[in-house]
Protein backbone atom coordinates (compact mmCIF):
# COMPACT_ATOMS: atom_id res chain seq x y z
CA UNK A 1 0.00 0.00 0.00
CA UNK A 2 1.99 2.38 -1.16
CA UNK A 3 0.54 5.87 -1.97
CA UNK A 4 2.21 8.88 -3.88
CA UNK A 5 0.36 12.05 -2.64
CA UNK A 6 -0.65 12.95 -6.03
CA UNK A 7 -3.16 9.72 -5.54
CA UNK A 8 -3.77 10.69 -1.78
CA UNK A 9 -4.63 14.50 -3.16
CA UNK A 10 -6.89 12.71 -6.28
CA UNK A 11 -8.82 10.36 -4.36
CA UNK A 12 -9.64 13.97 -2.02
CA UNK A 13 -10.58 16.16 -4.41
CA UNK A 14 -12.73 13.74 -5.96
CA UNK A 15 -14.60 11.94 -3.03
CA UNK A 16 -14.60 14.86 -0.44
CA UNK A 17 -18.04 16.61 -1.55
CA UNK A 18 -19.28 13.25 -2.65
CA UNK A 19 -20.71 12.05 0.78
CA UNK A 20 -22.78 13.59 3.81
CA UNK A 21 -20.82 13.70 7.46
CA UNK A 22 -20.43 10.96 8.87
CA UNK A 23 -19.33 8.95 5.91
CA UNK A 24 -21.33 5.66 6.22
CA UNK A 25 -19.85 2.50 6.04
CA UNK A 26 -21.12 0.96 3.04
CA UNK A 27 -19.96 4.15 1.35
CA UNK A 28 -16.19 4.36 2.40
CA UNK A 29 -13.89 3.88 -1.08
CA UNK A 30 -10.60 2.46 -0.47
CA UNK A 31 -7.46 3.19 -2.37
CA UNK A 32 -5.06 0.79 -2.66
CA UNK A 33 -5.87 -0.04 1.04
CA UNK A 34 -5.90 3.45 2.23
CA UNK A 35 -8.86 5.73 2.71
CA UNK A 36 -8.44 9.30 1.79
CA UNK A 37 -11.39 11.21 2.79
CA UNK A 38 -12.12 11.41 6.60
CA UNK A 39 -15.05 9.73 8.18
CA UNK A 40 -16.47 12.88 9.95
CA UNK A 41 -14.90 15.59 7.93
CA UNK A 42 -13.25 17.13 11.28
CA UNK A 43 -10.47 16.76 13.02
CA UNK A 44 -9.94 13.69 15.60
CA UNK A 45 -9.43 14.15 19.58
CA UNK A 46 -6.39 12.31 20.19
CA UNK A 47 -6.71 11.85 24.07
CA UNK A 48 -9.91 10.85 23.08
CA UNK A 49 -8.22 8.50 20.81
CA UNK A 50 -6.13 7.04 23.32
CA UNK A 51 -8.71 6.23 26.07
CA UNK A 52 -10.81 4.21 23.27
CA UNK A 53 -7.39 2.11 22.33
CA UNK A 54 -7.24 1.31 26.08
CA UNK A 55 -11.20 0.86 26.63
CA UNK A 56 -12.08 -2.65 26.64
CA UNK A 57 -15.91 -1.65 25.82
CA UNK A 58 -13.96 0.26 22.75
CA UNK A 59 -11.19 -0.27 20.65
CA UNK A 60 -9.74 -2.32 22.77
CA UNK A 61 -6.35 -2.47 20.59
CA UNK A 62 -4.04 -3.39 23.42
CA UNK A 63 -5.53 -6.66 23.52
CA UNK A 64 -3.33 -7.54 20.69
CA UNK A 65 -0.87 -4.36 20.21
CA UNK A 66 2.14 -3.28 22.39
CA UNK A 67 1.64 0.97 22.92
CA UNK A 68 4.31 3.26 25.01
CA UNK A 69 2.23 5.68 25.42
CA UNK A 70 -1.08 3.68 26.40
CA UNK A 71 1.61 2.05 29.44
CA UNK A 72 -0.66 3.31 32.27
CA UNK A 73 -3.32 0.91 31.12
CA UNK A 74 -2.26 -2.74 32.15
CA UNK A 75 -2.06 -5.97 29.43
CA UNK A 76 -0.80 -5.38 26.14
CA UNK A 77 -0.90 -8.18 23.41
CA UNK A 78 1.32 -9.55 21.22
CA UNK A 79 -0.93 -10.50 18.30
CA UNK A 80 -0.31 -7.62 16.16
CA UNK A 81 2.87 -5.30 15.96
CA UNK A 82 3.99 -3.15 18.05
CA UNK A 83 2.81 0.73 17.51
CA UNK A 84 5.38 2.65 18.59
CA UNK A 85 5.90 4.98 15.46
CA UNK A 86 3.36 4.64 13.51
CA UNK A 87 2.91 8.15 12.78
CA UNK A 88 5.89 7.62 10.91
CA UNK A 89 5.61 4.66 9.39
CA UNK A 90 2.05 5.41 7.25
CA UNK A 91 -0.09 8.43 6.54
CA UNK A 92 -3.37 9.19 7.82
CA UNK A 93 -5.07 7.76 5.20
CA UNK A 94 -3.50 4.73 5.32
CA UNK A 95 -3.98 4.56 9.33
CA UNK A 96 -7.95 5.23 8.38
CA UNK A 97 -7.88 2.36 6.22
CA UNK A 98 -5.95 -0.30 8.57
CA UNK A 99 -8.58 0.89 11.50
CA UNK A 100 -12.00 0.77 9.06
CA UNK A 101 -10.96 -3.30 7.47
CA UNK A 102 -7.36 -4.32 7.86
CA UNK A 103 -7.91 -6.62 5.56
CA UNK A 104 -8.15 -4.19 2.89
CA UNK A 105 -4.49 -3.55 3.27
CA UNK A 106 -2.98 -6.88 4.93
CA UNK A 107 -4.72 -9.89 3.52
CA UNK A 108 -6.46 -12.22 6.08
CA UNK A 109 -5.77 -10.45 8.67
CA UNK A 110 -6.65 -11.05 12.19
CA UNK A 111 -7.36 -7.35 13.25
CA UNK A 112 -11.25 -6.95 13.14
CA UNK A 113 -12.69 -4.53 10.84
CA UNK A 114 -13.45 -1.20 13.09
CA UNK A 115 -16.00 0.47 10.18
CA UNK A 116 -17.89 -2.86 8.67
CA UNK A 117 -21.29 -3.58 9.24
CA UNK A 118 -21.88 -6.87 6.80
CA UNK A 119 -20.30 -9.74 5.70
CA UNK A 120 -19.82 -11.25 9.08
CA UNK A 121 -20.37 -15.52 9.17
CA UNK A 122 -22.88 -15.69 12.54
CA UNK A 123 -22.94 -12.25 13.38
CA UNK A 124 -23.74 -11.91 17.18
CA UNK A 125 -25.15 -9.54 19.29
CA UNK A 126 -22.68 -7.98 20.70
CA UNK A 127 -21.09 -10.42 23.39
CA UNK A 128 -23.97 -12.29 24.44
CA UNK A 129 -23.67 -15.40 22.31
CA UNK A 130 -26.99 -14.35 20.73
CA UNK A 131 -27.57 -13.84 17.19
CA UNK A 132 -27.59 -10.19 16.44
CA UNK A 133 -30.80 -7.94 15.97
CA UNK A 134 -31.30 -5.80 13.31
CA UNK A 135 -28.66 -4.30 11.56
CA UNK A 136 -24.85 -4.30 13.00
CA UNK A 137 -23.19 -0.96 14.71
CA UNK A 138 -19.47 -0.98 13.25
CA UNK A 139 -17.20 -1.39 16.08
CA UNK A 140 -16.59 1.98 16.48
CA UNK A 141 -18.11 4.97 15.14
CA UNK A 142 -16.56 7.63 12.76
CA UNK A 143 -15.96 9.64 15.12
CA UNK A 144 -14.08 7.35 17.28
CA UNK A 145 -12.29 6.06 14.54
CA UNK A 146 -11.19 9.86 13.61
CA UNK A 147 -10.34 10.20 16.89
CA UNK A 148 -8.24 6.62 17.08
CA UNK A 149 -6.37 7.98 13.64
CA UNK A 150 -5.88 11.54 15.65
CA UNK A 151 -3.75 9.57 18.42
CA UNK A 152 -1.42 7.39 16.41
CA UNK A 153 -0.52 10.92 13.97
CA UNK A 154 1.05 10.90 17.21
CA UNK A 155 3.02 8.36 17.59
CA UNK A 156 6.24 9.55 16.30
CA UNK A 157 9.43 8.13 16.89
CA UNK A 158 11.08 11.51 18.27
CA UNK B 1 4.04 -1.20 4.19
CA UNK B 2 5.70 -3.07 6.48
CA UNK B 3 4.28 -6.60 7.24
CA UNK B 4 4.22 -8.10 10.93
CA UNK B 5 6.81 -10.94 11.09
CA UNK B 6 4.84 -13.87 10.83
CA UNK B 7 4.15 -15.71 14.35
CA UNK B 8 6.07 -18.93 12.93
CA UNK B 9 8.68 -16.96 12.36
CA UNK B 10 8.83 -15.51 15.68
CA UNK B 11 7.99 -18.76 17.31
CA UNK B 12 11.21 -19.76 15.40
CA UNK B 13 13.24 -17.34 16.84
CA UNK B 14 12.49 -17.73 20.42
CA UNK B 15 12.56 -21.69 19.91
CA UNK B 16 16.31 -21.03 17.97
CA UNK B 17 16.88 -18.93 21.26
CA UNK B 18 16.56 -21.77 23.03
CA UNK B 19 12.77 -20.53 24.72
CA UNK B 20 9.54 -21.76 23.40
CA UNK B 21 8.09 -18.29 23.81
CA UNK B 22 9.20 -14.68 24.39
CA UNK B 23 9.36 -11.85 26.77
CA UNK B 24 5.98 -12.15 28.20
CA UNK B 25 6.43 -15.66 29.30
CA UNK B 26 4.80 -16.61 32.77
CA UNK B 27 5.31 -19.55 32.72
CA UNK B 28 8.33 -21.89 32.76
CA UNK B 29 7.92 -24.13 28.61
CA UNK B 30 10.28 -26.13 30.07
CA UNK B 31 8.76 -27.71 33.13
CA UNK B 32 7.85 -31.38 33.22
CA UNK B 33 4.60 -32.19 34.24
CA UNK B 34 4.75 -35.34 36.65
CA UNK B 35 1.56 -35.80 39.02
CA UNK B 36 2.10 -37.07 42.26
CA UNK B 37 5.29 -37.94 41.69
CA UNK B 38 4.54 -40.49 39.60
CA UNK B 39 2.20 -40.01 36.79
CA UNK B 40 4.41 -38.61 34.10
CA UNK B 41 2.05 -36.47 30.97
CA UNK B 42 3.26 -35.79 27.77
CA UNK B 43 2.75 -31.67 27.07
CA UNK B 44 4.72 -31.56 23.92
CA UNK B 45 4.32 -34.14 21.16
CA UNK B 46 5.38 -34.11 17.60
CA UNK B 47 2.28 -32.71 15.47
CA UNK B 48 -0.07 -35.18 14.07
CA UNK B 49 0.05 -36.75 10.55
CA UNK B 50 -3.25 -35.22 9.83
CA UNK B 51 -1.81 -31.60 10.65
CA UNK B 52 0.65 -31.38 8.12
CA UNK B 53 -0.03 -28.08 6.76
CA UNK B 54 -1.07 -26.33 10.45
CA UNK B 55 1.47 -23.25 10.51
CA UNK B 56 3.02 -25.25 14.24
CA UNK B 57 6.37 -26.98 14.84
CA UNK B 58 4.72 -29.47 17.65
CA UNK B 59 1.43 -29.73 19.95
CA UNK B 60 1.63 -28.25 23.55
CA UNK B 61 -0.39 -28.67 26.51
CA UNK B 62 -2.53 -26.29 27.76
CA UNK B 63 -0.09 -26.53 30.66
CA UNK B 64 2.76 -25.40 29.58
CA UNK B 65 1.23 -22.05 29.09
CA UNK B 66 -0.08 -21.09 32.80
CA UNK B 67 1.84 -19.33 35.21
CA UNK B 68 3.96 -21.37 37.69
CA UNK B 69 1.39 -21.67 40.57
CA UNK B 70 -1.12 -22.62 38.33
CA UNK B 71 1.11 -25.45 37.19
CA UNK B 72 1.74 -26.67 40.48
CA UNK B 73 -1.57 -27.27 41.52
CA UNK B 74 -1.73 -29.89 39.26
CA UNK B 75 1.35 -31.63 40.24
CA UNK B 76 -0.27 -33.05 43.27
CA UNK B 77 -4.06 -34.18 43.84
CA UNK B 78 -4.27 -33.28 47.42
CA UNK B 79 -3.63 -29.66 45.67
CA UNK B 80 -5.61 -30.13 42.86
CA UNK B 81 -9.32 -28.47 43.39
CA UNK B 82 -10.62 -31.00 40.35
CA UNK B 83 -10.36 -33.62 42.59
CA UNK B 84 -12.77 -32.90 44.76
CA UNK B 85 -15.14 -33.19 41.76
CA UNK B 86 -14.41 -36.88 40.83
CA UNK B 87 -15.14 -37.82 44.15
CA UNK B 88 -18.63 -36.33 43.80
CA UNK B 89 -18.32 -38.04 40.67
CA UNK B 90 -17.30 -41.42 42.30
CA UNK B 91 -20.65 -40.85 44.25
CA UNK B 92 -22.58 -40.86 41.36
CA UNK B 93 -21.43 -43.96 39.79
CA UNK B 94 -22.54 -46.14 42.66
CA UNK B 95 -25.63 -43.88 43.17
CA UNK B 96 -28.85 -45.87 41.86
CA UNK B 97 -31.22 -43.82 39.61
CA UNK B 98 -34.08 -44.06 37.33
CA UNK B 99 -36.55 -46.80 36.83
CA UNK B 100 -34.71 -50.00 36.43
CA UNK B 101 -32.78 -49.56 39.96
CA UNK B 102 -29.45 -49.78 38.46
CA UNK B 103 -26.20 -47.55 38.67
CA UNK B 104 -23.65 -47.16 36.85
CA UNK B 105 -21.52 -49.55 38.73
CA UNK B 106 -24.53 -52.56 38.66
CA UNK B 107 -23.35 -52.97 34.78
CA UNK B 108 -19.29 -51.31 34.67
CA UNK B 109 -18.35 -52.40 38.32
CA UNK B 110 -14.71 -50.99 39.35
CA UNK B 111 -14.36 -47.55 37.14
CA UNK B 112 -10.49 -48.23 37.59
CA UNK B 113 -10.55 -51.11 35.41
CA UNK B 114 -13.55 -50.82 33.54
CA UNK B 115 -13.14 -47.14 31.86
CA UNK B 116 -9.69 -47.38 32.06
CA UNK B 117 -8.60 -46.05 28.09
CA UNK B 118 -11.77 -44.97 27.63
CA UNK B 119 -11.30 -41.31 27.52
CA UNK B 120 -8.38 -41.32 25.25
CA UNK B 121 -10.54 -42.58 22.13
CA UNK B 122 -13.27 -40.14 22.24
CA UNK B 123 -15.12 -38.85 20.59
CA UNK B 124 -15.99 -42.05 18.94
CA UNK B 125 -17.94 -43.93 15.97
CA UNK B 126 -20.74 -46.25 17.74
CA UNK B 127 -21.31 -48.78 15.11
CA UNK B 128 -24.86 -49.23 16.41
CA UNK B 129 -26.24 -46.11 16.65
CA UNK B 130 -24.09 -45.48 13.19
CA UNK B 131 -23.09 -41.57 14.92
CA UNK B 132 -20.26 -39.91 16.71
CA UNK B 133 -20.29 -40.14 20.13
CA UNK B 134 -19.06 -37.84 22.72
CA UNK B 135 -18.09 -38.95 26.06
CA UNK B 136 -21.10 -36.68 27.34
CA UNK B 137 -23.61 -38.80 24.41
CA UNK B 138 -22.05 -41.86 26.07
CA UNK B 139 -22.72 -41.16 29.21
CA UNK B 140 -26.26 -39.79 28.58
CA UNK B 141 -27.23 -42.81 26.56
CA UNK B 142 -26.66 -44.96 29.43
CA UNK B 143 -28.66 -42.97 31.90
CA UNK B 144 -31.73 -43.04 29.17
CA UNK B 145 -31.29 -46.40 27.80
CA UNK B 146 -29.51 -48.44 30.26
CA UNK B 147 -30.61 -46.91 34.04
CA UNK B 148 -34.22 -45.13 32.85
CA UNK B 149 -32.85 -42.25 34.45
CA UNK B 150 -32.59 -39.18 33.27
CA UNK B 151 -30.24 -37.14 30.70
CA UNK B 152 -27.50 -34.68 32.49
CA UNK B 153 -27.47 -31.48 31.32
CA UNK B 154 -24.69 -31.52 28.66
CA UNK B 155 -22.62 -29.10 30.34
CA UNK B 156 -23.77 -29.63 34.07
CA UNK B 157 -22.06 -29.69 37.31
CA UNK B 158 -22.80 -33.59 37.30
CA UNK B 159 -21.79 -33.94 33.70
CA UNK B 160 -18.51 -32.83 34.61
CA UNK B 161 -18.27 -34.73 37.30
CA UNK B 162 -18.34 -37.82 35.77
CA UNK B 163 -16.67 -37.26 33.10
CA UNK B 164 -13.69 -36.15 34.95
CA UNK B 165 -13.92 -39.33 36.81
CA UNK B 166 -14.16 -41.37 33.75
CA UNK B 167 -10.89 -39.46 32.20
CA UNK B 168 -8.84 -39.80 35.15
CA UNK B 169 -9.05 -43.36 34.45
CA UNK B 170 -7.03 -42.33 31.16
CA UNK B 171 -4.66 -39.89 33.02
CA UNK B 172 -0.87 -40.46 31.54
CA UNK B 173 -2.03 -42.25 28.45
CA UNK B 174 -1.93 -40.84 24.87
CA UNK B 175 -4.87 -39.25 23.30
CA UNK B 176 -5.42 -41.65 20.52
CA UNK B 177 -8.87 -40.34 18.72
CA UNK B 178 -9.45 -41.80 15.44
CA UNK B 179 -10.27 -39.88 12.42
CA UNK B 180 -10.58 -42.31 9.47
CA UNK B 181 -13.40 -44.45 8.19
CA UNK B 182 -17.19 -43.73 9.53
CA UNK B 183 -15.74 -40.68 11.42
CA UNK B 184 -14.29 -39.29 8.71
CA UNK B 185 -17.22 -37.12 7.56
CA UNK B 186 -17.70 -35.49 10.89
CA UNK B 187 -14.40 -34.83 11.41
CA UNK B 188 -13.61 -33.02 7.79
CA UNK B 189 -16.91 -30.65 9.19
CA UNK B 190 -15.05 -30.14 12.58
CA UNK B 191 -11.65 -29.15 10.73
CA UNK B 192 -14.28 -26.83 8.39
CA UNK B 193 -15.70 -24.98 11.70
CA UNK B 194 -12.22 -24.58 13.04
CA UNK B 195 -10.35 -22.69 10.14
CA UNK B 196 -13.96 -20.87 9.71
CA UNK B 197 -14.07 -17.17 10.94
CA UNK B 198 -17.27 -16.14 12.62
CA UNK B 199 -18.95 -13.01 14.29
CA UNK B 200 -18.32 -9.55 14.11
CA UNK B 201 -14.10 -9.75 14.84
CA UNK B 202 -14.15 -12.33 12.27
CA UNK B 203 -12.09 -14.76 14.34
CA UNK B 204 -11.41 -18.66 14.08
CA UNK B 205 -10.36 -21.10 16.36
CA UNK B 206 -6.97 -21.20 14.38
CA UNK B 207 -6.89 -17.14 14.53
CA UNK B 208 -5.90 -17.55 18.15
CA UNK B 209 -4.75 -20.96 18.66
CA UNK B 210 -2.69 -21.77 15.62
CA UNK B 211 -1.77 -18.53 14.18
CA UNK B 212 -1.27 -16.47 17.81
CA UNK B 213 -0.47 -18.94 20.42
CA UNK B 214 2.32 -18.35 22.38
CA UNK B 215 1.47 -14.53 21.94
CA UNK B 216 -0.18 -12.79 24.73
CA UNK B 217 -3.91 -11.20 23.85
CA UNK B 218 -4.65 -8.66 26.66
CA UNK B 219 -3.90 -10.61 29.53
CA UNK B 220 -4.30 -13.96 28.61
CA UNK B 221 -1.54 -16.27 26.95
CA UNK B 222 -3.04 -17.59 24.48
CA UNK B 223 -2.47 -21.61 23.91
CA UNK B 224 -3.44 -24.07 21.36
CA UNK B 225 -6.91 -24.48 22.71
CA UNK B 226 -5.76 -28.40 23.08
CA UNK B 227 -9.01 -30.30 25.11
CA UNK B 228 -6.65 -32.96 26.45
CA UNK B 229 -7.31 -31.32 29.72
CA UNK B 230 -10.87 -31.56 30.08
CA UNK B 231 -12.98 -31.22 31.70
CA UNK B 232 -11.13 -28.68 33.37
CA UNK B 233 -10.68 -26.92 36.97
CA UNK B 234 -10.31 -23.22 36.30
CA UNK B 235 -9.77 -21.07 38.71
CA UNK B 236 -11.39 -18.14 37.77
CA UNK B 237 -14.69 -19.49 37.94
CA UNK B 238 -13.94 -22.29 40.76
CA UNK B 239 -15.59 -25.18 38.79
CA UNK B 240 -15.44 -28.13 36.71
CA UNK B 241 -15.32 -26.84 32.57
CA UNK B 242 -16.45 -28.82 29.82
CA UNK B 243 -15.49 -28.93 26.54
CA UNK B 244 -18.12 -27.72 25.04
CA UNK B 245 -18.65 -25.20 27.58
CA UNK B 246 -15.19 -23.94 26.18
CA UNK B 247 -16.45 -23.78 22.62
CA UNK B 248 -19.62 -21.78 23.39
CA UNK B 249 -17.14 -19.30 25.17
CA UNK B 250 -14.75 -18.79 22.83
CA UNK B 251 -17.27 -18.61 20.09
CA UNK B 252 -19.07 -16.07 21.54
CA UNK B 253 -15.71 -13.93 21.45
CA UNK B 254 -15.53 -13.18 18.44
CA UNK B 255 -19.08 -11.42 18.91
CA UNK B 256 -20.53 -14.31 16.97
CA UNK B 257 -23.88 -16.53 17.69
CA UNK B 258 -22.62 -19.68 19.23
CA UNK B 259 -23.60 -23.14 18.45
CA UNK B 260 -25.30 -24.82 21.68
CA UNK B 261 -23.46 -27.26 23.78
CA UNK B 262 -23.87 -30.79 22.69
CA UNK B 263 -25.08 -29.48 18.98
CA UNK B 264 -23.68 -31.62 15.86
CA UNK B 265 -21.71 -28.66 15.09
CA UNK B 266 -19.68 -28.79 18.31
CA UNK B 267 -19.75 -32.74 18.43
CA UNK B 268 -17.82 -32.04 15.16
CA UNK B 269 -15.43 -29.54 16.56
CA UNK B 270 -14.75 -31.46 19.42
CA UNK B 271 -13.61 -34.67 17.49
CA UNK B 272 -11.22 -32.24 15.25
CA UNK B 273 -10.22 -30.90 18.12
CA UNK B 274 -9.27 -33.54 20.28
CA UNK B 275 -7.23 -35.01 17.29
CA UNK B 276 -5.37 -32.28 16.89
CA UNK B 277 -3.91 -33.49 20.47
CA UNK B 278 -3.21 -37.05 19.40
CA UNK B 279 0.20 -38.04 21.27
CA UNK B 280 -0.94 -35.45 24.26
CA UNK B 281 -1.49 -36.63 27.04
CA UNK B 282 -5.05 -37.41 28.52
CA UNK B 283 -4.62 -34.76 31.41
CA UNK B 284 -8.17 -34.71 33.42
CA UNK B 285 -9.06 -32.83 35.59
CA UNK B 286 -6.47 -30.64 34.51
CA UNK B 287 -6.41 -26.53 36.57
CA UNK B 288 -6.33 -23.77 33.95
CA UNK B 289 -6.63 -20.22 35.22
C1 LIG C 1 -7.32 -9.27 17.28
C2 LIG C 1 -6.09 -8.56 17.12
C3 LIG C 1 -6.04 -7.07 16.81
C4 LIG C 1 -6.78 -6.02 17.32
C5 LIG C 1 -7.89 -6.10 18.37
C6 LIG C 1 -6.28 -4.83 16.71
N1 LIG C 1 -5.26 -5.13 15.85
FE1 LIG C 1 -4.16 -3.78 14.78
N2 LIG C 1 -3.15 -5.33 13.89
C7 LIG C 1 -3.26 -6.67 14.22
C8 LIG C 1 -2.33 -7.44 13.41
C9 LIG C 1 -2.15 -8.95 13.46
C10 LIG C 1 -1.65 -6.51 12.59
C11 LIG C 1 -0.55 -6.79 11.55
C12 LIG C 1 -1.13 -6.77 10.18
C13 LIG C 1 -1.35 -8.18 9.68
O1 LIG C 1 -0.41 -8.76 9.15
O2 LIG C 1 -2.45 -8.69 9.87
C14 LIG C 1 -2.18 -5.21 12.93
C15 LIG C 1 -1.71 -4.01 12.36
C16 LIG C 1 -2.05 -2.75 12.81
C17 LIG C 1 -1.40 -1.53 12.38
C18 LIG C 1 -0.20 -1.45 11.42
C19 LIG C 1 1.03 -1.59 12.30
C20 LIG C 1 2.35 -1.76 11.57
O3 LIG C 1 3.36 -1.40 12.15
O4 LIG C 1 2.35 -2.27 10.43
C21 LIG C 1 -2.01 -0.51 13.04
C22 LIG C 1 -1.69 0.98 12.92
C23 LIG C 1 -3.02 -1.07 13.89
N3 LIG C 1 -3.00 -2.45 13.72
C24 LIG C 1 -3.85 -0.35 14.74
C25 LIG C 1 -4.85 -0.92 15.53
C26 LIG C 1 -5.80 -0.15 16.30
C27 LIG C 1 -5.79 1.36 16.42
C28 LIG C 1 -6.67 -1.03 16.87
C29 LIG C 1 -7.91 -0.78 17.68
C30 LIG C 1 -8.85 0.21 17.26
C31 LIG C 1 -6.21 -2.36 16.51
N4 LIG C 1 -5.13 -2.25 15.69
C32 LIG C 1 -6.77 -3.54 16.96
C33 LIG C 1 -4.14 -7.21 15.15
C34 LIG C 1 -5.08 -6.49 15.88
C1 LIG D 1 -10.36 -14.20 20.26
C2 LIG D 1 -9.41 -15.26 20.47
C3 LIG D 1 -9.93 -16.69 20.54
C4 LIG D 1 -10.62 -17.41 19.60
C5 LIG D 1 -11.10 -16.94 18.24
C6 LIG D 1 -10.81 -18.74 20.14
N1 LIG D 1 -10.25 -18.82 21.39
FE1 LIG D 1 -10.08 -20.50 22.56
N2 LIG D 1 -9.18 -19.40 24.01
C7 LIG D 1 -8.87 -18.05 23.94
C8 LIG D 1 -8.24 -17.62 25.17
C9 LIG D 1 -7.75 -16.22 25.48
C10 LIG D 1 -8.17 -18.78 26.00
C11 LIG D 1 -7.57 -18.88 27.41
C12 LIG D 1 -6.08 -19.07 27.30
C13 LIG D 1 -5.73 -20.35 26.61
O1 LIG D 1 -5.84 -21.43 27.20
O2 LIG D 1 -5.40 -20.30 25.40
C14 LIG D 1 -8.76 -19.88 25.22
C15 LIG D 1 -8.84 -21.20 25.68
C16 LIG D 1 -9.33 -22.25 24.95
C17 LIG D 1 -9.34 -23.63 25.41
C18 LIG D 1 -8.86 -24.11 26.77
C19 LIG D 1 -7.49 -24.74 26.67
C20 LIG D 1 -7.01 -25.29 27.98
O3 LIG D 1 -5.94 -25.91 27.99
O4 LIG D 1 -7.67 -25.10 28.99
C21 LIG D 1 -9.89 -24.36 24.40
C22 LIG D 1 -10.15 -25.86 24.41
C23 LIG D 1 -10.21 -23.45 23.31
N3 LIG D 1 -9.85 -22.18 23.68
C24 LIG D 1 -10.77 -23.84 22.10
C25 LIG D 1 -11.17 -22.94 21.10
C26 LIG D 1 -11.88 -23.33 19.90
C27 LIG D 1 -12.27 -24.74 19.55
C28 LIG D 1 -12.14 -22.18 19.20
C29 LIG D 1 -12.97 -21.98 17.97
C30 LIG D 1 -14.32 -22.42 18.04
C31 LIG D 1 -11.51 -21.09 19.92
N4 LIG D 1 -10.95 -21.59 21.08
C32 LIG D 1 -11.48 -19.77 19.50
C33 LIG D 1 -9.08 -17.21 22.85
C34 LIG D 1 -9.73 -17.58 21.68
Amino acid sequence: MRLSTVTLVATLVASGAAFANPVAPADVTFDEGAVGVSLTGAPGDPANGAAIMKDKGQGNCIACHEVTALKDAPFHGEVGPLLDGVGDRYSEAELRGILVNAKMPFEGSVMPAYYKVDGFNRPGNAYTGKAAEGPLDPLLSAAQIEDVIAFLMTLKDE
Amino acid sequence: MTKQTSTKALLALTLAGGALWGAAAQADEDAQLVINGEIEIVTKAPLPAHMEEANMDAIYSGWLFRADETQQTQMDDFDNPGMIFVDQGMDQWNAVDGSEGKSCASCHEDVETSMKGVRAEYPKWNDNAEEVRTLVMQINDCRTEQMGAEPYGYTSGKMANMEALISLQSRGMPVDVAIDGPAESMWAQGKELYYTRTGQLDLSCASCHEENYGNMIRADHLSQGQINGFPVYRLKNTKLNTAHARFKGCVRDTRAETFKPGSPEFVALELYVASRGNGLSVEAPSVRN
